[in-house]
């Protein structure tokens, strides 16, 4: 089961280990990672694969939720059925 | 495989403009809970409630998080309670027996104390009609719609009488929160058996046992989308709506679909219609005048909302197997900033509202008139509004709130989804004469298709 985690919000230090190190110890392998920063903003998306998460969804979007808080930025993720849905025909 | 802009999209729809599921809706039949006993009846309506849809909530906020999309209200419309009471030959019971399943199993509303009366009302229907405002204003989540007119049966005018009467009765009986209970009642003409959309959703009896509706929002999105094509044509103008609302009905898709495997029901419809909410962003007329107004309510509104409705419409009707419901654009007054800001400056009037309703989804809804105003006044605006409906083979509804207590200049505050609303005007003239007459308004000839 694939899903993407976007991260946005202001550009600091060790963002994306926070997240890569997060996804590592509940076993969600991360398969692609691109990043942008535009006017101080920062803009991750990354695309990974949750089939041998150890925990539900609705828990990796809390934890991933609560991350983004001590961050101080914004981490969501959404199964990838959303994006399909939408943009393909 | 999706790019990097297209998942960027998405994220900025939900994000920054407000895209959202408005609701999903089970439809659930209560044939099976008809007994002689008005208190068996309501006992085993709340069990049948709670027991199939117990884990609505749930499972909405398990999709919710799936897919990083707010699922606003989780809903359950119900076989009109009209049928199912009329063998115990009470109903005001079947009411509270739903208010207590909705509170227990936490969903934000319940419809389905309803009526089709379109071209005449049984003994039974009639006492049904006259216990409308008790149970409105006896209980929290109840919704209630009574369908009075049908291109088909043409205009039943007693029930139209009687439905001015319930309108100023519940006004009363919820005088202290500014006549509340008037918000979860509406009148159609031409109802439809799938809405998902309160206060007029109820489990038709073509429908079958469990079935789940899903309504879809987004009009700060389709805004969004019109504001990068400023110097565009009408042309381009409709095209841009047609792409977005093809994006956000797709959501909608998804998430009744899913919603149907979790729950054990069937996938009933996804209605397309653009519902706003008071919040900045999520407002249709905004979208009005995004296409050019200076404020919704000036010559051309009428104009624009025919084209907002129509590329929805056809946008979203590839989009999901099934379309139903209302399907269109919503003006709900007290629902929508734009509406609200359009009725205190003047520039919206209800007469503008009555010719907007020819060319969009419902009708006259959710706007506050002086709670003076007589019932034979609401009538005769049911009256027009089931006209409407009927000669024009549409939906129309009616859904005012004389504000108890309240005169024109004033704001009746509901608060959360349902608003604001500034007191309307409404024309003094007596048409108490016409209403008092009674009897039916024929089908129009177009009616009669076979």
């Amino acid at each position: 089961m694939k899903a993407f985690i976007t991260v946005i919000g202001k550009d600091k230090v060790g963002i994306i280990a926070a997240v890569s190190g997060l996804l590592a110890a509940r076993n969600i392998n991360i398969e692609d990672i691109s990043q942008t920063i535009l006017q101080g903003t920062f803009t991750m998306i990354m695309a990974v694969d949750i089939s041998e998460a150890k925990l539900s969804f609705e828990e990796l979007s809390a934890e991933l939720d609560d991350e983004g808080k001590r961050l101080g930025i914004e981490i969501a993720i959404r199964h990838e059925d959303i994006f399909n849905a939408m943009h393909t025909v | 495989m999706i790019n990097r802009n297209e998942i960027m999209e998405t994220v900025r729809m939900i994000r920054e403009h407000h895209l959202d599921i408005r609701t999903i809706t089970m439809g659930l039949t209560l044939f099976d809970c008809i007994t002689d006993s008005a208190r068996r009846t309501a006992e085993k309506v709340y069990e049948k409630i709670v027991r199939e849809a117990g884990e609505l909530c749930a499972v909405g906020g398990k999709i919710s998080a799936m897919y990083g999309i707010p699922i606003v209200n989780k809903r359950v419309s119900v076989t009109p309670i009209s049928l199912v009471g009329a063998s115990g030959g009470e109903y005001i019971g079947i009411a509270r027996a739903m208010d207590r399943a909705a509170r227990e199993i936490g969903i934000d509303f319940i419809g389905g104390y309803s009526a089709m009366v379109q071209k005449g009302a049984t003994a039974g229907e009639t006492a049904f009609l006259k216990s409308i405002p008790e149970a409105l204003a006896t209980t929290g989540k109840v919704c209630s719609s009574v369908n009075v007119a049908s291109t088909r049966a043409g205009i039943n005018m007693d029930a139209v009488r009687l439905c001015g009467e319930i309108v100023r009765e519940t006004a009363y009986l919820t005088r202290d929160a500014d006549s509340i209970g008037c918000a979860k009642f509406v009148v159609f003409a031409n109802a439809v058996e799938d809405n998902p959309f309160m206060a007029g959703a109820f489990n038709g009896i073509g429908e079958a046992d469990k079935v789940i509706n899903v309504g879809v929002s987004g009009p700060g999105v389709v805004k969004t989308a019109l504001a990068t094509i400023p110097d565009g044509d009408l042309t381009e103008v409709s095209e841009t709506i047609k792409k977005t609302a093809f994006k956000i009905t797709r959501v909608g898709q998804l998430v009744a679909r899913t919603a149907s495997e979790m729950l054990g029901a069937r996938f009933g419809i996804v209605d397309l219609s653009l519902a706003p909410t008071p919040q900045i962003g999520d407002s249709v007329a905004h979208i009005l005048e995004e296409i050019g107004l200076e404020q919704v309510g000036a010559a051309g509104t009428t104009a624009t909302l025919a084209l907002l409705n129509d590329a929805v419409k056809k946008g979203g009707i590839m989009a999901s197997s099934h379309v139903g419901g209302l399907s269109g654009a919503f003006i709900p007054v007290s629902e929508d900033a734009g509406m609200i800001a359009a009725a205190q400056s003047g520039a919206l009037t209800i007469n503008k509202l009555e010719a907007m309703t020819a060319v969009c989804s419902v009708g006259l809804d959710m706007i506050a008139v002086p709670g003076d105003t007589t019932a034979e006044v609401i009538s005769a605006v049911i009256a027009d509004e089931a006209a409407i409906g009927v000669v024009n083979n549409k939906t129309t509804a009616v859904r005012l709130i004389p504000v108890y207590g309240k005169k024109e200049g004033e704001s009746a505050v509901f608060g959360g989804l349902l608003g604001t609303a500034p007191i309307m005007p409404l024309s003094r003239i007596s048409p108490a004469k016409f209403i008092r007459r009674g009897g039916r308004i024929a089908a129009p000839v177009h009616g009669n298709k076979n």
